[in-house]
């Protein structure tokens, strides 16, 4: 169980934070791109993948039937192939989590639910802690919230802080993952910051994007967030997980962001408690290369089933 | 003609289309005019004047934002694909001498400004010692969207002369091919969007100058105007309905070379910062 | 099925191991013995004698290529003598068309290149191939621009090219060396003959093919291989109005004593022992990446190696944790390896050196730190390594390595930072790292150094002037500065 730090007057503190040299990052980024992760490495590094995989569904549309088809695709991702593993949670918008519940139920795969007021976060805490409380009551085994991107960017770190702290205790046992929402925070040094905060104020893991928002998951603000975990970890003693998400489509794009995170965090942080990648159609394309590398030749999406 | 065994062939002719936003399009007016009475060209309205504006204001920043030496290989591309139609463009001069010497200008005038990019700023720009305890520098930029007015003589080295110099410096183009002989400049189209250029950075439009010139003229949105191939009477024009958005009106010697014909179309930017520990 | 918990912890054990993901090596040709490239072509050498050139990552020969004698000397300098009469009359804009098409083809040639760099010279593939090889294309893109610009470059001058240009260049960028002196010397409108390191020779001769592909004037561009003997005679003969050589400064001193009275131009472009300034307000991920790449990139076989860390006392600590836990993630091996970052040491020789001068480190009392690293069992191999503890004047701190070791030492304020980076006979380049905009110019004002990174290190580029102050050498490579050493101003 994380505890938060009890803080008031946050806002020197967070001015304070050090600041990051972007040119610096985006090379270090694009260096560790640049690692060429071949054959048995490449294995491994896809299985992890699925295993870390936070399969979602974040649409208006979504229905119980569309949930129930995404489960059966998270529990067996290959029908008829047993050494494909589960991935390792849905995410779905709160009013899908009883239907995800039911289809996962004895599973293993977790529910995991967006909530306070996501992806804008434009709303009252009131609204947003009851809504956790109810995603917890329907079944969620893990919340994505969305930090107060407004009170962030006005300065008003301590709203920022206590509306994560609330929303913490709203969860109960249930982890929480603090979405930055990295591509409206305009610098590397506001995501620093951001990441700085919600570790101190009890997240489980903080999460790039909420997918809604152009650009979301990169790898230099993904190296930047692992960097303030290590500091944190260092700090503390307490590990906070990472989760990277919008626009991973490609298992080049995934092993990337497996690449960047065990040179930076560790052996210790690949493992879907301290890993997860947010995505959809990124399992399919990952579920190929798996087939291409056991068989040496290039696959066709046909053969992988779209749910 | 052709008879049986295709002995004479009958040639599959070419259509003349605009290049704008990377595409080859007729006017969107749907006309055409025949300048040398017998190949259709399309007769440019003010609304494609108006979509090739806005296509090259949404190319500036990547083109400027590109270093300066990918902009130089960008141009230096182009006249690797220009000199190997040389044989098309001779002939589209007019065969002879005479358009044998305009294509190798024009060839050279591209390769000539690719290698300006990467030294423009070293020898237009300074570092300017104040009295204080100060940085100062003062770097070209490039002015944004620059239209140019292309004269009908020469056809080709007329409009390259003063596209190469703007593209050199980072702006993005939107050029009246000539009215009387506009063949050229839309081949040349065909050459720029082989030679790596992003789509809408170069647009070229033919028709008629006295309907198109106004509204190139009056665009809100153009911020700089070559009027090298126009008459006195345009330049007038250009220059009266310049003033409401501040234009530039370049007007430059004709066969000269120089990196000021690329600071021409170039602003300025000084900047300052303190020394201090 | 979902994964069973033992299942999920056996795996969470396994490590990342990156699989061997090796450089197609296929396609290149190196053929097993060669002439010198005089007169345009190839040609077999009057000396009799030769040498192996091997790959440092092996020891495996590679080819035999000539040590060419007096005679071999005087035929290319000939050669060039002849050339320069045609090709410093030619229309400038004639000569940017070479200069052109030869970068052209490097671009074209680039993996090519990138591989026999990497297996003549022992550096990473990923290096080669995304740093040497681009920017020796660039430099003659750059300086082709130049052939035919030359009156803007030098307001009121008519530029005058010198003659015929001896250069002898180093083992540690070879390419790259060769296409600094040869691009703006040919830009300028002289003709050269350069003879490359011993150890280092392939990667000009495979440039010399591509002269011959870009059907360069014959004599306009020589290349003699050899060693130091053999860049003895190049420079002292008569015939070479212009002298151009990087390498240690021990060397640049006797080549400036040989030519005194000779009325020979002459840039040296020599050693360092650079300093890397952290201050306490510094990006710190960042400026770790900068350190890293200041003294491990290429081995520390770079003359500008951010070889000596000042950091401020108060963050010694947190920088120097952060600084070793990053050792731990370079990867030692391979050349040829995409993943490997670093390679070979290019010689036995300079093996020793390097383990000589580690050996009086220890000796004089710095404290050593090296992270766990398996050395191939062939080749020549040194892990990175990091001394604290060190004074001013260890030998450690003041002679210049020319490896990957770093020397760690401390300061208070900015004013002691300048004092002790300043204190060396050497001064070609400084790293600063701040966060302060004005610290940042404050302290570049000051720095005695020809290049100054600030907040990034090691930052090559055709139009970026580098070389040094004092003992790092005189004259500039890159740039409109960089033509000045090839012209006469009249």
């Amino acid at each position: 169980m994380a505890t938060a730090l009890s803080l008031t007057h946050l806002g020197s503190l967070m001015r304070g934070v050090r600041s990051v040299d972007e040119v610096g990052a985006d090379e270090r980024a694009a260096s560790l791109a640049k690692r060429s992760i071949k054959k048995s490495s490449k294995l491994w590094a896809l299985d992890l993948a699925i295993r870390c995989m936070d399969l979602t569904t974040l649409e208006g549309s979504d229905t119980p039937g569309k949930v129930a088809a995404l489960s059966a695709k998270a529990i067996r991702p290959k029908p008829g192939d047993s050494s494909i593993p589960s991935v390792a949670a849905i995410c779905v918008y709160p009013a899908r989590v009883a239907d995800a519940r039911e289809r996962l139920q004895g599973s293993g795969v977790k529910v995991a639910s967006v909530a306070t007021a996501f992806p804008s976060g434009q709303s009252f805490t009131s609204i947003k802690v009851s809504e956790t409380r109810d995603v917890v009551d329907a079944g969620a085994d893990e919340v994505d919230m969305v930090i107060d991107r407004g009170a962030f960017l006005s300065g008003d770190y301590q709203k920022v802080y206590d509306e994560i702290v609330a929303i913490k205790e709203a969860c109960g046992s249930a982890h929480l993952k603090v979405i930055l929402e990295t591509g409206e925070l305009g610098t590397y040094d506001g995501v620093r910051r951001a990441s700085i905060l919600a570790m101190a104020a009890g997240a489980d893991f903080i999460k790039t994007s909420t997918g809604k928002v152009q650009p979301a998951a990169t790898l230099p603000v993904s190296l930047v967030m692992m960097e303030a975990i290590r500091d944190f970890m260092r700090e503390t003693g307490r590990p906070v997980g990472f989760k990277a998400a919008g626009g991973i489509r490609t298992s080049k794009q995934a092993i990337a962001y497996l690449v960047v995170l065990y040179e930076t965090l560790g052996a210790e942080w690949m493992t879907p408690d301290r890993f997860r990648l947010g995505a959809s159609t990124l399992l399919n394309d990952v579920l190929m290369q798996i087939d291409k590398e056991r068989s040496g030749v290039y696959q066709s999406p046909d053969y992988f089933t779209i749910d | 003609m052709a008879n049986k065994n295709g002995a004479d062939r009958v040639e599959v002719r070419k259509t003349y289309k605009q290049y704008v936003g990377g595409e080859f399009v007729r006017s969107e007016s749907g006309r055409a005019y025949r300048p040398d009475g017998t190949v259709n060209v399309p007769r440019g309205s003010r609304k494609d004047l108006r979509d090739a504006v806005r296509a090259a204001r949404t190319a500036f920043a990547g083109w400027s934002g590109r270093t300066a030496m990918n902009r130089g290989q960008i141009l230096y591309r182009a006249a690797e694909m220009l000199d190997a139609r040389r044989a098309e463009f001779e002939e589209l001069l007019g065969g002879g001498r005479k358009s044998r010497a305009e294509l190798d200008e024009t060839v050279e005038v591209l390769v000539w400004y690719a290698g300006w990019t990467d030294k423009l700023a070293q020898v237009t720009g300074t570092v300017n010692p104040v009295s204080g305890p100060y940085f100062n520098f003062t770097i070209p930029e490039p002015t944004g969207v620059v239209g140019i007015v292309a004269s009908d003589d020469p056809a080709l080295a007329g409009l390259v002369r003063r596209l190469a110099p703007a593209l050199c410096g980072g702006n993005v183009v939107v050029a009246l091919a000539p009215e009387h002989r506009p063949l050229p400049a839309l081949t040349l189209a065909e050459v720029l969007a082989t030679s790596d250029f992003p789509s809408g950075v170069v647009n070229v439009l033919s028709g008629q100058r006295k309907e198109l010139l106004p509204w190139l003229a009056s665009h809100m949105d153009v911020n700089a105007v070559d009027v090298s191939g126009c008459t006195p009477d345009e330049v007038a024009l250009v220059e009266a309905a310049a003033a409401d958005n501040v234009k530039r009106v370049v007007k430059l010697p004709a066969g000269e070379r120089s990196p000021h014909l690329v600071t021409a179309f170039m602003e300025m930017k000084t900047i300052w910062h303190p020394i201090g520990v | 099925m979902a994964i069973t918990k033992r299942q999920a912890a056996d795996l969470a054990k396994q490590t990342f191991d990156y699989a061997p993901a090796p450089e197609a090596i296929d396609h290149v040709r190196i053929q097993p013995r060669y002439g010198l490239f005089i007169g345009g072509k190839m040609v077999e050498p009057h000396s009799k004698k030769r040498f192996p050139t091997i790959n440092p990552a092996t020891e495996q020969k590679l080819s035999e290529v000539a040590e060419a004698d007096a005679i071999d000397v005087g035929k290319a300098v000939s050669a060039a003598g002849t050339a320069f009469t045609s090709w410093s009359r030619m229309a400038p804009s004639r000569r940017a068309r070479y200069l052109f098409r030869i970068s052209r083809l490097i671009q074209e040639r680039a993996r090519e290149l990138a591989v026999v760099e990497t297996m003549d010279g022992g550096k990473p593939i990923k290096e080669s191939r995304d740093v040497d090889i681009p920017l020796s294309a660039a430099h003659f893109f750059y300086y082709a621009g130049w052939a035919d610009k030359l009156e803007w470059a030098f307001p009121n001058r008519r530029p005058r090219p010198l003659g015929v240009a001896g250069q002898v260049i180093p083992w540690n960028f070879p390419l790259l060396m060769l296409a600094w002196k040869i691009a703006p010397a040919l830009a300028a409108g002289n003709t050269v003959v350069l003879k490359p390191a011993e150890t280092t020779p392939l990667s000009a001769l495979l440039f010399a093919e591509i002269c011959q592909q870009a059907e360069l004037p014959a004599g306009v561009v020589n290349i003699i291989t050899g060693a130091g003997k053999t860049g003895s005679l190049l420079v002292s003969h008569p015939g070479v109005k212009k002298v151009a050589f990087t390498g240690s400064t021990e060397v640049g001193k006797l080549i400036q004593r040989s030519l005194a009275g000779s009325g020979k131009r002459l840039t040296l472009e020599l050693g360092g022992k650079a300093a890397n300034i952290v201050f306490e307000d510094a990006p710190l991920d960042q400026a770790v990446e900068g350190i890293v790449n200041g003294i491990y990139f290429n081995q520390g076989h770079v003359c500008c190696a951010g070889s000596r860390l000042l950091v401020q006392e108060s963050i010694a600590k947190p920088l120097l944790e952060k600084l070793k836990q990053r050792l731990s993630t370079l990867r030692l091996g391979d050349p040829l390896d995409k993943n490997t970052d670093i390679g070979a040491i290019n010689s036995k020789a300079q093996l020793e050196k390097i383990q000589a001068l580690v050996e009086s480190g220890i000796e004089e009392g710095a404290e050593i730190y090296q992270p766990e690293c398996k050395l191939p069992e062939r080749g020549y191999w040194f892990p990175p390594t990091v001394f604290t503890n060190v004074s001013q004047s260890y030998r450690i701190a003041r002679e210049e390595i020319f490896g990957p070791v770093l020397s760690v030492l401390t300061f208070r304020t900015p004013a002691e930072a300048v004092e002790k980076a300043n204190n060396t006979p050497y001064g070609l380049s400084a790293g600063v790292w701040t966060d302060k905009g004005s610290r940042i110019l404050w302290m570049a004002e000051r720095m005695r150094a020809g290049v100054v990174w600030a907040n990034t290190f090691n930052r090559f580029d055709p139009t970026s002037p580098f070389g040094g102050y004092k003992e790092s050498g005189y004259g500039r490579e890159g740039g409109v500065h960089g033509l000045l050493p090839y012209l006469e101003l009249v």
